[in-house]
């Protein structure tokens, strides 16, 4: 694919900015509106963004990890945070809290851990699906 | 109890770490299960024999809906698991040794220890949905087991016929339990014990009994379900000797025994059960005459003993009772003999027809003596079990007032037949002059003839101190199968009575019957009708009908192509749904009707035009474009109504869905018009029709009050509980989140096709 | 706007199911798509309309009526992600048919299947 210069300079800033904003949507999620669902699709634009940019193979080795293990990450996070609250005897999935507010964060309990869970199957999905039609173009 | 009845489900873990460290010895290990349970069994022996107590242990499962792991012991269920467990110690060890050629004897082990514990858990059930369970478990672990050797296509076709037959009974068997509990409103057996008249006094006691009995019918291979029995001989011999002799088969007619006092004690139960009993017992006791395979022989006299014993459940009186479990335990002990030591001779020989089998006695001494002490306590020769067992058969059958004579006269063609056939299994392969076998045959290890040797001397064992033991369990225990207790001695030796001289007869005429066998056989060979009227002919061509009724209903309705599936799905919905529409009365549509604001109608329109052209576009740039249009006019609704999340969620999936759009479609060729018009126009109106449908149920949901209850309590409870103030977040991940994470899952699978499809088509480069 | 949304509601469902019923594959997809925002649609009206403030509380914890009704947005937002999975796995699949069958068109498709 055809990439523009100008294109692939502003996407080089654009890049971590596009992470922190989806990052972002998805910390604030359980109190403004995000996620983990919006914030994961925020992160795969963002990917895609720059696969379009700079080609697919940049694109790959940008992200460092394989889609499909983040998708079976982001099951197993999700798995897991549903799976701490049978230690204490509770229901699987029920919430559990720390007590403290955190900074940044705010409150800290194992539905974010679970919302971690969703954005990174939502990312992975996402990008596995885009960066393989890509790669069939080959 | 719990432990001891689902501890298999645990132990079965251990087997593939066995299989793979200590392959040779897995039988060894596996064998020290059944031994162990038999130990814990022995251990209630006092307080259940000695002291007649019962013991009742629960603990909930679904309490929900009245579904608990209970788990009741007496005398029967006693009884029935040390059989289990008892003959279980000798399969598994046996099966060791039998089996050892077999690459997959850690599977074998898995599928029968499966079967033991659901087994175990059957007889042990307080619960009848958890006795359905187990009942379930026991038909499929048998489907695994007959069709062990699942190479040979007879072997697949009997294991599908066994579970066809056996699970169609389970599902008649489920019916009538769930009648039972919804007559008496208990789940629990024991209770239903003491129900008797109000379940027998209701008008649906009728089909209720029935269903059930067809279910232990099927189970225990009871006239006319009788067929799969003899089929199912294509399991590996450890297998037909466990399941089909002395344990599965039996659970029809312990089911049959624990609802007796329920249920029975009317003519319906007693008289079904007593003709279908009786039946079976002589009906399959003839078929035997012409089969020459050794397991053949015994699947049919196995099928009469069942048919005897269900009959003397159906006699009812203490002394069948009594016979029954005599009986019971007998069978267990010589049958179960008969077919290891068949399958030793198989396993050394190389063949299992009769015919090809003479004087082995000298190559093979242990397995013979063992057959043939086996063989005397199922002839019914003194001092074994087997004499008392068939002497208090023919004094219960004598003394039953109604059918007495009758049923003498069918129990001793019976077992004429059946020591014709104990002569043709248990003697004659050892005696006569040796011929020669496939295989040059030789006295078998230690592992394999040291079980039945166990259980031949346990025939021989309780024959002799019969009153001492076998007496004690029948008159001091709650037998679950009357309400009182038995009081009859147990004695091995009754003098010279009727019922010995009719043993005798027995005897004599069942060993002229083996004498005269080939000159009889040119009798019976011409005889074919017998084929015909078995019902297995008909299972045949039922089964054939049934594919064949598939093939055709899915060539009709699965034609391939898409558009007329979904012109189905449309019409039968628009005929069902609008039917339900017409007939709703009067409804207030103020709600609905009213001014819309001026930037509604604006998105209306650009909506509305969007629509249209998606449909009518020329290119597939200019449809991907206009639904592109809808999608975000979508989130521009989303945001004037109050859902951020929504809105942001459709603007990324859009745009990520013309992301794929282009990757895809800009390679391909152009756009082009297949369907000729008048097509087009029979589409539209369908799917016009759809969409009208569609309209005017959300018109209808409209026009009736919605509840705001949950509204309020997410509204309520959403930081209180939850600690979020996003109330949509906190109903994602916290209040459904089960939701969620079936969601996610469904997308993790989405992905795995994407990459399956891709793989699929890099493995079509490769060749 | 609810008599507007229903109306939308009816001609998404009739376009999503026309387009079903083409031969074009990717007439199918495109089908595909608008029956699910035809879905999503009728789930956001059935649940009611609420001009007013989104489903979230204030500082203090407290809810500014009227609200829009949080749940059937939760529905949604579930639905349209899975609509994008779904989509994104049709269209892969269309792909892989294109390339095998070399043509666009379901009844030839079908052919080849019956070969």
């Amino acid at each position: 694919m055809k990439t523009s210069v100008i294109l692939s300079t502003a996407v080089k800033y654009l890049i971590p900015l596009l992470l922190i904003f989806s990052f972002f949507l998805f910390l604030r999620g359980h109190n403004e509106p995000g996620g983990g669902f919006v914030g994961g699709l925020v992160a795969a634009s963002a990917f895609a963004l720059f696969a379009i940019a700079n080609g697919f193979d940049e694109a790959k080795k940008f992200m460092k990890i394989e889609p499909i293990m983040l998708i079976a990450l982001g099951l197993l996070i999700a798995l897991l945070s549903g799976l701490v609250p049978m230690f204490f005897g509770l229901d699987f999935l029920t919430g559990i809290w720390f007590e403290k507010n955190f900074p940044i964060i705010g409150k800290l309990g194992t539905p974010l851990v679970f919302d971690i869970g969703v954005y990174l199957v939502v990312l992975g999905i996402s990008t596995k699906i885009i960066f393989s039609l890509a790669e069939e173009e080959k | 109890m719990l432990f001891a009845a689902l501890s298999g489900f645990i132990f079965v873990l251990l087997i593939p770490i066995i299989n793979k460290y200590a392959k040779n010895s897995v039988g060894w290990i596996a064998s020290i299960f059944p031994l162990a349970l038999t130990v814990y069994f022995i251990s209630f022996y006092t307080n259940v024999i000695d002291k007649g107590n019962s013991i009742l242990e629960s603990t909930s499962w679904v309490p929900s809906l009245g579904i608990n792991l209970s788990f009741y012991l007496d005398g029967l269920s006693l009884t029935f698991s040390l059989i289990i467990t008892v003959v279980g110690f000798v399969v598994f060890l046996y099966a060791g040794s039998y089996m050892k050629n077999y690459d997959s004897l850690g599977k074998f082990y898995i599928y029968i220890i499966l079967f033991m514990s659901s087994m175990i858990g059957l007889v042990l059930s307080d619960n009848i949905i958890t006795m359905f369970v187990f009942w379930e478990l026991t038909s499929i672990t048998s489907y695994l087991l007959i069709g062990f050797n699942h190479e040979k296509e007879t072997a697949r076709n009997s294991a599908l016929q066994a579970l066809l037959i056996t699970g169609g009974g389970g599902l008649a068997l489920l019916a009538g339990l769930i009648i039972l509990s919804g007559i008496s409103g208990s789940m629990s057996i024991s209770s239903l014990a003491s129900m008797n008249d109000i379940l027998t006094e209701h008008r649906l006691y009728a089909p209720a009994a029935l269903l059930i009995l067809i279910g232990a019918f099927t189970k225990s291979a009871q006239f006319p379900f009788h067929f799969w029995l003899p089929n199912a001989m294509e399991a590996p011999t450890p297998v037909s000797a466990y399941l089909h002799s002395a344990t599965m088969v039996k659970a029809g007619i312990y089911l049959i025994a624990r609802m007796n006092p329920s249920l029975g004690g009317t003519e319906l139960w007693n008289y079904t059960i007593m003709f279908v009993g009786a039946v079976t017992m002589l009906f399959t006791a003839v078929l035997s005459f012409k089969q020459t395979d050794l397991k053949k022989l015994l699947a049919y006299s196995t099928l009469s003993v069942l048919g005897t014993l269900t009959m003397l459940i159906g006699i009812g009186s203490d002394l069948a009772i009594k016979a029954f479990m005599i009986y019971l335990i007998a069978h267990a002990l010589y049958k179960a003999t008969l077919f290891l030591t068949a399958g030793m001779i198989d396993h050394s020989t190389g063949t299992r027809n009769i015919e090809e089998l003479q004087g082995l006695r000298k190559v093979m001494p242990i397995t013979a003596a063992i057959a043939i002490l086996a063989s005397l306590s199922k002839m019914g020769i003194i001092p074994l079990i087997g004499f008392v067992g068939k002497e208090t058969v023919y004094a219960a059958t004598i003394e039953y007032t109604n059918f007495g004579f009758l049923f003498i006269t069918l129990a001793i063609a019976a077992n004429i037949f059946v020591v014709y056939i104990t002569m043709t299994v248990g003697f004659k392969p050892f005696f006569g002059k040796f011929r020669k076998t496939p295989k040059t045959p030789h006295e078998l290890p230690f592992r394999m003839w040291f079980g039945p040797m166990l259980l031949a001397f346990g025939g021989l064992t309780l024959g002799i101190f019969s009153s001492f033991i076998i007496g004690k369990l029948i008159n001091n225990t709650e037998l679950g199968i009357i309400t009182a207790k038995l009081n009859i001695p147990v004695k091995l030796w009754h003098g010279f009575t009727l019922e010995l001289m009719l043993s005798f007869i027995t005897v004599l005429l069942g060993i002229l019957l083996f004498w005269k066998r080939n000159q009889l056989l040119k009798y019976v060979d011409n005889i074919s009708f017998i084929d015909e009227i078995t019902p297995s002919y008909h299972y045949q061509k039922l089964f054939n009908g049934t594919l064949k009724l598939a093939k055709l209903q899915s060539r009709i309705l699965q034609n391939g192509f898409l558009r007329y599936y979904i012109m189905v799905i449309i019409i039968s919905t628009i005929i069902l749904g609008g039917t339900t529409l017409f007939s709703l009365g009067e409804m207030d549509y103020t709600g609905i009707i009213e001014m819309p604001g001026f930037e509604e109608i604006i998105i209306a329109i650009v909506m509305m035009t969007a629509t249209y052209m998606t449909v009518r576009a020329k290119t597939r740039l200019a449809a991907i474009v206009a639904v592109g249009v809808i999608g975000y006019s979508i989130a521009l609704i989303y945001i004037m109504y109050g859902a951020p999340d929504l809105a942001m969620t459709q603007f990324a999936i859009e745009t990520l869905t013309v992301i794929l759009f282009v990757l895809v479609i800009y390679r391909l060729p152009g756009y082009l018009p297949f369907s000729s018009t008048a097509r087009r126009i029979r589409d539209f109106i369908i799917a016009g029709a759809g969409g009208l449908l569609m309209s005017l149920i959300s018109i209808i949901i409209l026009s009736n009050p919605l509840s705001s209850e949950l509204k309020n309590y997410f509204a309520k409870n959403s930081y209180a509980i939850a600690k979020g103030k996003n109330i949509v977040n906190v109903i994602l991940v916290d209040f459904r989140a089960l939701d969620t994470m079936g969601e996610i899952t469904v997308l993790a699978v989405a992905a795995i096709g994407v990459f399956a499809l891709l793989k699929l088509r890099k493995g079509a480069d490769e060749k | 706007m609810n008599l507007l949304l229903v109306i939308i509601i009816g001609l998404l469902y009739t376009a999503g199911l026309y387009m079903m019923m083409r031969r074009s594959f990717v007439k199918v997809i495109i089908g595909l798509i608008l029956l699910s925002h035809a879905a999503n649609m009728l789930i956001f009206t059935v649940g009611r309309i609420t001009k007013g403030n989104p489903a979230f509380l204030n500082k203090d914890g407290a809810i500014f009526e009227p609200f829009s009704d949080p749940l059937p947005q939760a529905l949604i937002l579930t639905a349209i992600v899975i609509g994008f999975g779904v989509q994104a796995f049709a269209i892969v699949l269309f792909k892989r048919a294109y390339q095998t069958a070399g043509t666009d068109d379901l009844d030839e498709m079908k052919k080849t299947d019956e070969d």
